[in-house]
């Protein structure tokens, strides 16, 4: 299975990304100014500060050439993952819901935090099991994940949120605990916590391949095979 | 044609930043201050200002979580200096 990592000037979670999708396929390096997909078989948008976050948060990358290859492979039903930065431009680009605010402290965070497994099921959790804690760290200072009310309810109604901060963990503000939710269709994934961080021993947890190892079961089994 | 948007946090969503400028107003002295909100301003000159909105919708705010509010001003040297009465004259 081939997973590409986007990189835009400014991404820094590139190679991280990289280096996990190695553990579980064959990963390759996407520019964000071609157009070009390589053929991969999922795509992940990874952390950093595309373009300098200038103006908002992921709001210039959304634009970027190869931004409009990313959006036809998520029309076509391709699993995309955003993390961190990467979900941010998804939400700014309209691929996922809602919104990421600053942290409710205004501060930089950085540290490990325990997530529950709303769903374990599905593309991006399938390998997950039911109500599984993972330990996964998050960096950012924009992170507080925000939609209306009336959205909140209907993203929980339809099984959208997949990971929720476990109580005590919520780092940001994040309103119903959200940590990652996909779209209606369920092939566009997003997180503020960084499951590349999470593969090694080394790090203190891998808990973070979950995520990988379920986009590698969905493809096989539902794509390559 | 020289414009001006104003980028407000929308109604109802927690602005740590407003809070924390008003929190910090009363410990210099600065009392009977509330609502503190803090947003962007963006200058830019136009060739067509009927594109504005649509810019804004677009790239410069996020509609889910910003207000905007269009100034508009044909003469660009005054923005600069008399802010104030431009921005009450000139809101629309």
């Amino acid at each position: 299975m081939k997973f590409g990592i986007i990189r835009f000037p400014g991404s820094c979670d590139d190679i991280d990304a990289f280096a996990a999708a190695a553990r579980v396929g064959e990963p390759v390096l996407l520019w964000h100014a071609d157009h070009d997909l390589q053929g991969v078989d999922a795509v992940i948008v990874p952390g950093g500060f595309s373009y300098g976050d200038y103006l908002r948060a992921g709001a210039i990358a959304r634009f970027a050439p190869v931004m409009a290859e990313v959006e036809e492979f998520a029309r076509e039903g391709g699993l995309v993952l955003g993390i961190c930065n990467g979900f941010q431009v998804l939400c700014e680009a309209g691929l996922l819901p809602g919104a990421l605010l600053p942290n409710v402290s205004l501060k930089f965070i950085f540290r490990q935090v325990d997530l529950e497994v709303v769903r374990s099921e599905g593309p991006f959790t399938g390998s997950c099991g039911v109500a599984e804690r993972l330990s996964i760290p998050v960096k950012h200072t924009t992170g507080r994940y925000y939609a209306p009310d009336e959205q909140l309810d209907r993203l929980a109604a339809a099984g959208q949120v997949l990971l929720r901060y476990a109580p005590g963990h919520n780092p940001n503000g994040s309103l119903r605990d959200i940590a990652g939710v996909c779209n209606e269709r369920g092939n566009v994934f997003g997180l503020m916590p960084h499951p590349e961080h999470a593969v090694d021993p080394l790090g203190g947890s891998t808990d973070g391949l979950r995520i990988f190892e379920s986009m590698r079961a969905h493809v096989e089994r539902h794509v390559l095979a | 044609m020289r414009a001006r948007v104003l980028v407000r946090p929308k109604a109802g969503i927690l602005d740590p930043q407003g809070q924390a400028v008003e929190r910090a107003l009363p410990a210099l002295g600065f009392e009977g201050v509330r609502n503190v909100h803090v947003g962007r301003l963006i200058e830019l000159d136009v060739d067509d200002p009927d594109r504005l909105p649509e810019m804004c919708e677009r790239l410069l705010t996020n509609p889910l979580i910003e207000d905007y509010e269009i100034v508009e001003s044909a003469d660009a040297d005054s923005i600069g200096s008399s802010a104030g009465a431009e921005l009450r004259e000139g809101s629309r």
